[in-house]
């Protein structure tokens, strides 16, 4: 098994992104536990950040160089349990079950044993060749617990090292643990249930092995028992006596015990862990005198108080925004004329074709660079920084009653905030949601957050020649319309969703490699995505407008443009170069009416109709290439259709409307 | 005095005193719409009968007796109302008075049935919650077991309360978790498993999420979902 390089039937290791590794390894774990930090020292900077193939999961793989050997590392999501709650489970206990690494490293959180060891008992059942990680030794002891790791090693049979992963303690003794594992693939031995469970995994097992699944046969007995949808289909095409045998043996525990068999498994299984973790552990307890509140109890009185947490979200968030765009402004100002010396920044519209597309991709590359290194690089930072210390849960927690407005719950906050930089990476980041509806939904609603490239149309437009209030006006117009969509798009849309339930981790210090990795991972997207659709669309665009399509375009759209938003006819092609980048909106204007003054040339109340309308009408196309890849491209379609009609329709009112009070 | 109008009073002493915490003659005439003087007279007699603490001008409260009544008859009175709006598709307006007419009329057996058939809601239909029932039961599972095979069921001697009642820093047992299948396996996933000693750390304002205590680790739960996580309290007790 070793290497696996003769398994021609392994395609997610064909499609794996790190080539001729000599093995595989992987970690796993409950989130928050450090298991990032472990996976960022074990390989360094060689680190490939993608997607399951097929799923919208993301996959983090490195390379560990060790002894003149190639281990690929993969960082498994940070899961709970191998049930089928969410498609992180799903995609974690295949690649152990079907992939055959040669080592799973389970790094669990020392000062939370029992939940740890929950997840370890369950990937026992999956018998890989495993190693434990105790990491976080060092806040336990803080605690007061200590561990005997030796005692857990002799108890689960398994290899067990002690790790401050953060301050890079027991890294070696992890490396050096990894490759016994990796030569040896020793088979971890089986934990037993209480007698009702066990006596009936025995019968299933004995019906398995008369079949042949990919899977480990104990833990196919165990998932029938348990119902597992996704197990239970592949055993059924093969042979459904099975699955209707174990569908018996199922229903007798549930009348023994008076519970879904699922939940009784969960019990059986923290039986084992509570046990075992009894026999480990030691507390020692803090005396007579009261104990100190912890950190953590003490930042979690104000940042879940009724009153001083919500005062502290909003300078939280409205801190992270004023600070990137005070900052962000200033840096691409300075970044704009930097670059404006190298070549005009503005379209050619005559000349040779190449000329038009070297200057058009240029112009592209220049709006890229003025957007992500000024605005979205420094938000994303310190959301990161704000995400690893823990504080993010906080605000989902004290905004979970505001986001069931919008048909969601808490977690949503993170993809919200996260539009406001760009609306790729929050798009991405809406996997965190648990079922498809609310995915899609978060995904919707994202896409008429304000990101940066919009909120430099409000600005440019509505705040530079009209005034600081209108600009916010259509900023709160922005978060009540999100409100209303989320209200009626929740009914419309079919599927379940489900409430809030989330762990709420210990405060810490972020851990700088965390941090710098995942506002990479963001960014990243931006550069992959964002600046091939700028350059490209700016050098599409810029031949466009060479070739005088212009006026056609802006007839046939002057029956929505002039007549029914009350603007110049000329803003239908702006319009439409607003889908490849917005901020192009305002660069066009200057270009066609030789003016960067638009006060001189649109009334206050088109101004507004028009950064009203460039804020909603369609994210532009990089938004919907990730919606496409995302959710498909019919969700894709209706998104940005159903964005271009409610725009048009909004606008058009809010021209007559402010036509009576302007 | 009638079984009726003694459960009609301790219904409304019940919800009285649940808004501000003892109900005064004056506002139980006003709701039953009777004279205050015969409402001292009543309160005088379930006094008598163990059912109410009664102090002239200060109004009454349950007791532990009253409350198990007032309870049930609460409990009856929104499984009709479910099962008027939902299975007979009558108006909602409506469905309060009819439930109030019949929630003295029917037995415990067709409030069971009641309970099975619509699958133990957890609000009526007007968004209040539906205690649980206080059969010896771990959970609605076996309670289908013995309606299908009539087993006799025994009372439930523990007080059950959900874990949103629990005042912060107080402890519980969980004693079962109602809902859907998913989410009862996310959540003893997560440690919250039957017997398990949990505690309340904070309740944020507006019914926002709770944030519970189990197996030194913290987590935040929806607030709709903790009212389904049910905990045996020595807190519940009343003093």
């Amino acid at each position: 098994m070793s290497g696996c390089g003769e398994c021609r039937d392994c395609p997610a290791k064909k499609e794996s992104a790190i080539k001729d590794a000599d093995y595989t390894i992987a970690l796993a774990g409950n989130a928050n536990v450090g298991k990032s930090v472990i996976f960022n020292q074990l390989t360094g900077v060689d680190q490939i950040i993608g997607n399951w193939p097929g799923k919208t999961v993301e996959r983090a793989e490195g390379l560990l160089l060790y002894k003149g050997k190639r281990i690929r590392v993969i960082d498994l999501p940070g899961i709970y349990s191998f049930s089928t709650y969410s498609m992180e489970e799903l995609v974690s206990r295949d690649f152990i079950a079907l992939e055959h690494p040669d080592a799973v490293i389970n790094v669990i959180d020392a000062s939370a044993l029992e939940r740890n060891l929950f997840f370890t008992i369950q990937l026992l059942e999956l018998a890989p060749p495993l190693m434990i990680a105790v990491n976080q030794i060092d806040l336990a002891e803080k605690k007061g617990i200590t561990i005997d790791t030796e005692k857990l090693s002799t108890l689960l049979g398994v290899p067990v090292v002690r790790t401050v992963a953060i301050r890079g303690k027991g890294i070696p003794a992890l490396t050096e643990a990894i490759t016994g594992l990796m030569q040896n693939h020793p088979v971890p031995p089986v934990l037993h249930y209480g007698k009702e469970v066990e006596e009936r995994i025995v019968t299933i097992t004995a019906l398995v092995e008369r079949i042949t699944t990919r899977y480990p046969v104990r833990w196919t007995a165990i998932k029938l028992l348990e119902r597992d949808p996704a197990i239970m289909q592949i055993v059924r095409d093969q042979d459904p006596g099975i699955v209707d045998t174990a569908g018996v043996l199922a229903g007798e525990i549930e009348t023994i015990h008076g519970e879904q068999v699922c939940v009784v498994m969960s019990a059986e299984r923290y039986l084992v862990a509570d046990r075992i973790a009894a026999e480990v552990m030691t507390i020692h307890s803090p005396g007579e005198e009261p104990q100190k509140k912890s950190l953590t109890d003490r930042l979690d009185a104000v940042a879940l108080h009724p009153v001083l947490g919500y005062l502290a979200v909003v300078a939280v968030i409205g801190g992270l925004l004023l600070w990137t765009f005070l900052i962000g402004a200033q840096v691409s100002l300075f970044l704009s004329g930097f670059l404006s010396q190298f070549e005009q920044y503005r379209p050619v519209i005559t000349g040779p074709l190449t000329d038009i597309l070297i200057n058009g991709a240029f112009t592209g590359f220049v709006a890229g660079i003025t957007l992500v290194i000024p605005y979205v690089l420094p938000f994303y930072l310190l959301l990161a920084i704000m995400e690893d210390s823990g504080y993010l849960t906080r605000i989902s927690v004290m905004l979970d009653r505001g986001m069931h407005k919008l048909g969601l719950h808490g977690k949503a906050i993170i993809p919200l905030i996260l539009g406001y930089g760009c609306n790729v990476p929050a798009i991405y980041s809406c996997r965190i949601m648990e079922t498809p509806k609310q995915k899609t939904l978060a995904a919707f609603l994202v896409t008429l957050v304000p990101c940066t490239a919009r909120t430099v149309v409000i600005l440019g437009l509505v705040a530079a020649f009209v005034n600081i209030w209108w600009a916010l006006g259509l900023y709160a117009f922005d978060i009540l319309l999100i409100i209303v969509a989320g209200r009626v798009a929740f009914r419309v849309m079919p599927g379940e969703s489900v409430g809030l339930i989330m762990e709420m981790p210990d405060y810490h210090v972020p851990s700088l490699s965390v941090v710098l990795k995942q506002t990479w991972t963001r960014t990243k997207s931006l550069i992959w995505i964002v600046f091939p659709a700028y350059i490209i669309g700016s050098a599409i665009i810029q031949a466009f407008y060479a070739a005088g399509l212009l006026d056609p375009v802006n007839d046939l759209l002057s029956p929505i443009t002039v007549l029914w938003l009350g603007l110049p006819a000329i803003i239908g092609i702006t319009l439409i170069f607003g889908i490849v980048r917005k901020e192009l909106t305002i660069l066009t204007l200057a270009v066609i009416f030789h003016t960067t003054n638009f006060a001189s040339i649109m009334s206050p109340v088109q101004l507004i109709v028009l950064a009203l309308v460039s804020m909603l009408y369609i994210p532009c196309i990089s938004v919907i290439l990730v919606l496409g890849s995302e959710f498909g491209w019919k969700k894709a379609l209706a998104i940005s259709a159903s964005e271009i009609v409610m725009a048009i329709a909004i606008g058009g009112i809010a021209f007559r409307v402010l036509s009576l009070v302007m | 005095m009638a079984q009726e109008q003694v459960e009609e009073y301790l219904e409304t002493i019940y919800d009285l005193e649940s808004r501000d915490s003892s109900a005064k003659t004056t506002a139980i005439a006003k709701c039953l719409n009777v004279a205050p003087a015969s409402v001292t007279e009543v309160l005088r007699s379930l006094s008598d009968k163990g059912l109410v603490v009664y102090e002239p001008y200060r109004g009454a409260t349950l007791t532990e007796e009253g409350k198990k009544i007032a309870d049930t008859i609460k409990r009856k009175h929104r499984l009709l109302e479910v099962f008027l709006t939902d299975v007979l598709h009558l108006n909602r307006e409506k469905v309060h008075d009819e439930a109030c007419r019949m929630e003295h009329t029917i037995s415990e057996e067709t409030e069971d049935a009641l309970c099975r058939m619509l699958d133990a809601p957890a609000h009526c239909p007007h968004g209040s919650p539906i205690s649980p029932c206080n059969k010896g039961v771990g959970s609605c599972v076996e309670c289908d077991g013995a309606g299908r095979t009539n087993m006799p069921v025994a009372v439930r001697d523990k007080k059950i309360i959900p874990i949103t009642d629990l005042a912060p820093d107080q402890k519980g047992r969980i004693a079962f978790i109602r809902g859907d299948c998913k989410v009862v396996q996310r959540l003893s996933d997560l440690g919250l498993t039957l017997g398990t000693n949990v505690s309340i750390l904070k309740k944020t304002p507006m019914g926002g999420p709770v944030e519970i205590s189990v197996r030194r680790t913290k987590l935040a739960v929806d607030h709709a979902i903790a009212g389904n996580i049910f905990i045996e309290s020595p807190f519940a007790v009343e003093p």
